[in-house]
């Protein structure tokens, strides 16, 4: 029973090509969605609405950018922008009238069309000059939204979620919220999960190894960095809509700033570029690190073992969170996602060192 | 239209603009050594201003040497930056790369803050604060001395590029392995870039934070000098001067105008159209080298 391969010999392709083809992963995967289904009933309302929440909807958002940086490889520094133009569609579409249903798919068109604007300049450029170009239009969008008055709600203005049903369950108790927010996540690891595996995802990947060499084997790389724009751009205005009635419900334009772009891009660089399970470590870590490390220093602050002043206090996460990017670019350039498969190799053929494959 | 307020935002943006090439001559200096975009110039710009307060207001070293002790400071901290962290980079794709600077970035910003205090802090340079008057064109006197300290430092970078280590650090910039078989240390000259950007931050720093205060905004200038790096070209040392002056008077004379019509932040717009058309339509940059692609 230890041995976690054994018995497992896969005679069809169908089998060895399924998601967990070994039979111990799924056992953990189902284990992992019952816990997160039966979440509600076990933790405390603050555990669940300040902790679980916003990490499976960062995780969402993070695993949007995967799509395009991981897998597409086009670089994307200006995502929270696209973050925020769904959620400032989908709370203008609510406020009309349009169901939430409706309005979420709203908020992702208006998304992937305006993030395939982004993309156009990828079509031309590409690496440190995409960097800078998603940089650019990060600030513009930032730009209009506090200065249309029509879209912000006038300077300075937070913009507050309407009460909104979705499948005729209305999203006001904590529980529907969370239920909302990793049914989202589901749906878009799920399509992670898949999109390798079907050709579009070869071909993306083809566009990422390197795109002279895509089109030489008839894979049109501005088609396909296109697409890589407008599906990440999609699922990304969908996440910024949930996160905009799931967790924030009342929005400024602060909250979709440069740095939360920064941030994404280092969910999932240190989780692992590429990886959907890099997608949920590095949201846990980015997002819930400094806030663990702010509250340990602040309980030793508070007991006077060691002089720590409030403003240094104030800055600590902003450091660690440096601190931990630089670390694990430098030591484990694969980030998370590559620590937790050498951990998980190592167990599934404990007591061996070695497969046989 | 009012010429007169025409000329005084047009002088008073080209001095902004040389100020910003101060602080985007550290990144044209790295960029062309190592082809490392440093995203964390413009923190440590505020490392350089916070260590000039630091020696000069709490340990009372006259402002010359709190200078001076922060140009060597800087010039360490450029080395050591590289030694620790880029040096262990090289090959890594630029995303990983981009994304190290910018952790530094990070940790920098927190570091200065969180040690010497958040609140701004006024650097005293010692200038005189009446504004020159020409005519009926208001002239700030700090802006001045910092576009003529921008001039010269451009200058100062071109002529050391002629000299025997500046030699060596152009022969890295055309290629490492080149330059590696003549028996140059590229790993000594990539250090000293990082050295010299150090000392532009210190420039850049006293300047920036005379003008206004030392606190973390100094790092915001990242994002005017990036406009003028990618317009002036990512490795070329004039660009940094004519971009510089481009970007200054563009984001002055623009949002003069502009600004009392759509109320306010236009100079960010500006600074993100010049980066963006320059990127689309040009994205090597006025004088920067092309880049060729092999297959």
């Amino acid at each position: 029973m230890f041995y976690r391969l054994s018995g497992i010999k896969h005679t069809r392709y169908a089998s060895s090509r399924a998601l967990w083809p070994v039979t111990a992963d799924r056992r953990i995967m189902q284990v992992l969605v019952a816990l997160a289904l039966l979440a509600p009933f076990f933790l405390s309302d603050l555990y669940l609405t300040s902790y679980m929440l916003p990490w499976l909807i960062w995780t969402a958002a993070a695993l949007s950018l995967t799509l395009l940086m991981g897998m597409a490889g086009q670089l994307h520094f200006g995502f929270a922008a696209v973050l925020a133009i769904g959620a400032y569609t989908s709370i203008h579409l609510t406020r009309a009238g349009v169901p939430f249903e409706f309005a979420l798919l709203g908020a992702g068109l208006m998304s992937a069309f305006i993030g395939v604007i982004f993309g156009a300049a990828a079509l031309r450029v590409k690496g440190l000059y995409l960097v800078m170009a998603t940089l650019a239009m990060q600030y513009l969008v930032e730009w209009v939204i506090i200065n249309v008055p029509a879209i912000s709600g006038g300077a300075q203005a937070t913009l507050s979620t309407p009460d909104v049903t979705f499948l005729f369950v209305p999203l006001q108790s904590d529980a529907s919220l969370y239920y909302m927010a990793l049914l989202w996540t589901v749906v878009v690891t799920l399509l992670l999960l898949n999109i390798k595996r079907t050709s579009f995802g070869r071909a993306l990947v083809a566009v990422r190894d390197k795109d002279f060499a895509a089109a030489v084997i008839g894979v049109d790389p501005v088609k396909y960095k296109l697409l890589a724009f407008f599906a990440a751009s999609f699922l990304g205005g969908v996440t910024g809509a949930i996160l905009a009635f799931c967790y924030y419900q009342a929005v400024t334009p602060e909250q979709f700033g440069f740095n939360v772009s920064i941030q994404l891009v280092a969910m999932v660089l240190v989780g692992g570029l590429g990886s959907v399970i890099g997608a949920y470590l590095g949201a846990g870590f980015v997002l819930l690190l400094p806030i663990v490390l702010t509250n340990v220093l602040a309980f030793v602050a508070s007991y006077e073992w060691m002089p720590i002043s409030f403003n240094l206090i104030a800055h600590i996460p902003l450091m660690v969170y440096g601190a931990l990017i630089i670390g694990v670019l430098l030591y484990e350039p694969l980030g998370l996602a590559k620590i937790y498969d050498n951990l998980r190799k190592y167990f599934v053929v404990w007591p061996f060192r070695h497969t046989q494959s | 239209m009012d010429i007169q307020f025409l000329l005084e935002l047009m002088i008073n943006g080209a001095l902004t603009g040389l100020m910003y090439s101060l602080v985007a001559l550290g990144i044209v200096l790295i960029y062309k050594s190592s082809g490392v975009p440093n995203l964390a110039q413009g923190a440590m710009v505020m490392i350089a201003a916070y260590l000039i307060w630091m020696f000069a207001h709490l340990m009372g070293v006259p402002i010359v040497f709190a200078i001076l002790l922060a140009v060597v400071s800087m010039f360490l901290f450029g080395m050591v930056t590289e030694r620790l962290l880029l040096r262990k980079m090289v090959g890594q794709p630029t995303i990983m790369v981009v994304m190290l600077t910018l952790g530094l970035e990070s940790l920098l910003r927190g570091l200065g803050p969180g040690l010497l205090g958040a609140s701004p802090k006024s650097l005293d340079l010692g200038l005189d604060m009446m504004p020159i008057i020409i005519g009926d064109v208001f002239i700030n006197r700090e802006y001045l001395v910092g576009g003529i300290i921008g001039g010269l430092m451009v200058a100062g970078a071109l002529l050391f590029f002629r000299t025997r280590i500046g030699t060596k650090l152009r022969a890295v910039s055309d290629d490492h392995i080149s330059s590696w078989s003549v028996g140059i240390s590229v790993e000594r000259a990539v250090a000293i870039s990082w050295g010299l950007a150090g000392i532009s931050a210190v420039a850049a720093g006293a300047m920036w934070g005379s003008v206004q205060g030392v606190d973390w905004t100094l790092t915001a200038l990242l994002f005017p000098a990036v406009a003028v790096v990618i317009l002036g070209g990512l490795d070329s040392i004039y660009g940094v001067f004519v971009a510089g002056l481009i970007v200054g008077i563009l984001g002055s004379v623009i949002p003069g105008f502009v600004d009392p019509l759509v109320g306010g932040g236009t100079r960010d717009v500006v600074t993100s159209l010049i980066i963006l058309l320059t990127i689309i339509f040009r994205p090597h940059g006025i004088f920067g080298r092309e880049d060729i692609e092999r297959v």
